[in-house]
């Protein structure tokens, strides 16, 4: 991710054991989700997690332009992740850069494993990600926003899609990373969770650990994304066990 | 939830109301939605504001990084404006290169921010032909309801108006400083329905609409940029009435930007 | 809002009859494990390993011999003889493209339409942005959708506007055995014609549209709580009655949707007893 600035390399784990922000290494960033947060879209949600600020939008299913990219025995579903150019500290040109694109195909493809997309032939499932303030983890909090935003627009799909990433810090594995430490630490795994099936429909990993420390970072992954979950629920629980939603 | 088809029926309608003085969302000919604004939404720019009027929802971020003056100008600073028109904010946009539509809007708040010289541009110099500030205004498109260009000038005044110079960030000085604003520029966007001319056109007025003016106005009472858009025509008796009505509401806007809030 | 709404919880306000408000529906969503009571999966579904679950965000609903999600929200589902507004979106030689607010565009044929059309001349009777009411005639199984414009009601759209709800709030805004609608209709003294698809069409003068635009506003926020009729009643007769409607046009009078969706509560009478809160 790069920055700008002090080089000097941070102390990420105190000899006490908490992290640069003062967290415990199994302890999430605060999370906020709002379920519907746009007027305009089928479904909608805003994240802000930690100092990560992410929009979701989702359009359809509807027609697919171009025609020729229909499927005749199901829909697509086209995710494009996007960073606003004041969401880093340097700001970034405006547009896809190679790390979006790819961003945005495997989370394409999480999504298109939990979407039932052979009920809507021939249309397409388009997911918006706009990413307004970035401090680590955007991928995970943008699966976070869409996959509210999906469930905002009635789109039938197996679960909800909750993610985090975990990473090694000062020699230990910890959950959630910050800027800080994603920038120093030795490594980072985010990974998005079906909960129904417990399976990963997200992983990838960037830097080294040995194979205890991957599958410690795999279980707190999975704890964390259940904690994730909870909150998910409870954003479109508020949006719709009241009765409104759906603007 | 928009739909991707505009409907004629609602042209018709608009027309009809608009004959009788009324608006489809109950509001006057010449009455804004609610706007509101709320600075400092985004802690990894210089500068921000999200602006609002009514559903139509604009982030603008202020980046400020040390670059190269213009070789014509080598004692100011560089000001550029980009309006991006993401697909999240509305079926009619969709991924690629930018749209015409976004450029017309970046044009349009750049003309008025630069005209009425909001940010005194020597004052971005550091040294003489070699450094000054490059000041990246971005505007990003959240909710698209109508009138993008009204609320895209809010946030970037907004924006503008809250900014900091990082100057500890890139060496050039011990202390960051604010971003000095000398001139507030708002835009008021009209759109022609039949012989009724409306403010703040909402997405269904706009599609219907048989031409659209724009008028920016400072608060030196000058007229700092205007731009007429969409097919339809106005009288130059038009123009002069509706710069009138662009002061009067440039007034209410611009105290919204610059204390936040909604008003 | 997010005042901790869980399955189960007994509903605020009692009014209307005590039989359809004493049981507080049972929301689920994407993932989470329905009680079968020995049904079988029904649409909003799917089963994996003996066990079902919710593959959309909605109400629980047994219609023995299945359990089913009804989705709170989303595109327009097509079901065969719904009544629905669409707008023509595109214009072929012998067919025009609807817009219906569905995951897919309807082709209306010009064979559907009441008129003698010669192919090649479909422009001359619908062009694009007209506004329609038709009738799903059939749903193939690659996802076409076949519409009519022939039969009572059903015809082009002329004057008055249209104003879209989510399709999940019709059976709110047309009410027990149309009892909402024709409140609505009554008392503003406008012509109203309502789409399955969630678009509702508004004739009157400005006056009644404005109040029947707000109606719609208000069952589209509050639309689960019971008592619902008389609060709109009162939001109308609050404001000055408007005056009827003085020009009538023709033809919309779109036969009434039909109603099965329009019930509240499903009649089933086994489940009394909600499951468990898990969360």
């Amino acid at each position: 991710m790069g920055s700008v600035g002090a080089k000097e390399v941070p102390v990420l784990l105190s000899p006490e054991g908490l992290r640069i922000d003062g967290r415990h290494l199994e302890e999430l960033r605060s999370i906020r989700i709002v379920a519907g947060a746009l007027h305009g879209a089928d479904g909608s949600a805003f994240v802000e997690w930690g100092a990560n600020k992410v929009m979701a939008a989702v359009y359809g299913p509807r027609e697919v332009h171009p025609r020729h990219l229909q499927q005749n025995n199901k829909a697509i579903v086209q995710c494009r992740y996007n960073m606003a150019a004041f969401s880093v500290d340097e700001r970034k040109r405006p547009g896809l850069d190679r790390r979006s694109q790819e961003i945005s195909k495997v989370i394409s493809e999480a999504f298109e494993s939990v979407i039932f997309a052979e009920e809507f032939p021939r249309t397409s499932i388009d997911i918006y990600i706009e990413v307004l303030q970035a401090n680590a983890g955007t991928r995970c909090a943008g699966v976070v926003a869409a996959s509210v935003a999906l469930a905002d627009a009635g789109i039938p799909m197996v679960d909800l899609l909750p993610a985090v990433a975990v990473g090694k810090v000062g020699g230990a594995i910890a959950l959630d990373l910050k800027k800080e430490e994603d920038n120093y630490g030795e490594a980072d795994l985010p990974m998005a969770l079906v909960p129904q099936s417990g399976r990963l429909v997200l992983l990838q990993m960037e830097g080294h650990m040995t194979r205890e420390e991957l599958a410690k970072a795999l279980d707190l992954g999975v704890t964390g994304c259940r904690a994730i979950y909870e909150k998910m629920k409870q954003a479109l629980r508020d949006r719709y066990a009241s009765g409104g939603g759906a603007a | 939830m928009s739909d991707e088809v505009s409907a004629e029926i609602l042209t018709t309608h608009l027309l009809d109301l608009a004959a009788k003085g009324q608006r489809m969302d109950g509001r006057g000919i010449d009455q804004y939605r609610p706007v509101s604004i709320e600075p400092g939404f985004v802690e990894t720019a210089d500068g921000s504001a999200l602006a609002h009027i009514g559903d139509t929802t604009v982030l603008c971020g202020i980046k400020l990084e040390p670059g190269k003056p213009f070789p014509d100008t080598p004692n100011a600073g560089v000001l550029t404006t980009n309006a991006e028109l993401v697909p999240l904010s509305s079926p009619m946009f969709e991924p690629g290169p930018p749209h015409p539509r976004a450029i017309e809007v970046s044009r349009v708040i750049d003309r008025a921010i630069r005209a009425a010289e909001t940010i005194d541009l020597t004052k971005l110099c550091v040294t003489p032909g070699e450094k000054s500030w490059v000041c990246y205004t971005d505007i990003h498109v959240l909710d698209h309801a109508g009138n993008l260009i009204d609320t895209g000038m809010l946030a970037a005044l907004g924006a503008l108006t809250h900014a900091t110079l990082p100057n500890k960030r890139f060496g050039i000085a011990e202390a960051d400083t604010s971003l000095e604003v000398n001139h507030f520029p708002v835009e008021c966007t009209f759109a022609r329905l039949g012989d009724a001319i409306v403010v703040d056109p909402s997405v269904e007025e706009e599609q219907a609409a048989q031409g659209r003016l724009t008028i920016a106005t400072d608060e030196a009472n000058r007229i700092v940029a205007m731009q007429k858009g969409l097919i339809g025509a106005f009288s130059p008796d038009d123009v002069k009435d509706l710069v009138e009505r662009a002061f009067r509401h440039g007034d209410r806007l611009r105290a919204v930007a610059r204390k936040g809030g909604s008003g | 809002m997010a005042h901790g709404n869980r399955p189960g919880r007994p509903s605020g306000g009692r009014g209307g009859s005590p039989s359809h408000s004493a049981r507080e529906r049972i929301l689920v969503l994407p993932g989470e494990e329905l009680p079968t009571h020995g049904l079988r999966p029904g649409t909003g579904t799917y089963r994996t390993s003996g066990k079902v679950y919710a593959s959309v965000l909605g109400f629980v609903q047994e219609r023995p011999p299945f359990v089913q999600v009804t989705p709170l929200s989303g595109r327009y589902i097509p079901k065969p003889d719904d009544t629905i507004i669409g707008y023509v979106a595109d214009v072929q030689g012998t067919f025009w493209l609807l817009d219906i607010g569905a995951p897919r565009w309807a082709p209306l044929h010009m064979t559907g339409t009441p008129w003698k059309i010669e192919i090649g001349e479909t422009d001359r009777y619908l062009r694009i942005g007209d506004a329609v009411v038709v009738r799903v005639e059939n749903l193939d199984p690659t996802g076409r959708i076949g519409v009519t414009m022939v039969g009572e009601g059903l015809g082009r759209l002329e004057g008055g506007t249209i104003v879209t709800v989510s399709p999940a709030k019709i059976p709110r805004v047309i009410g027990r055995k149309g009892s909402m609608i024709e409140s609505i209709t009554q008392i503003t003294g406008a012509r109203v014609a309502v789409g399955q698809n969630g678009r509702i069409w508004i004739d009157g003068t400005p006056e009644a549209i404005v109040q029947v635009r707000k109606a719609l506003e208000m069952i589209e926020g509050t639309g689960h709580r019971s008592g619902l009729t008389e609060r709109v009643q009162e939001l109308l007769r609050s404001s000055p009655r408007a005056a009827p409607t003085e020009k009538v046009r023709l033809p919309p009078n779109p036969s009434r949707p039909s109603l099965d969706r329009a019930d509240p509560v499903p009649g089933d009478p086994e489940e009394t007893e909600p499951p468990a809160d898990e969360h």
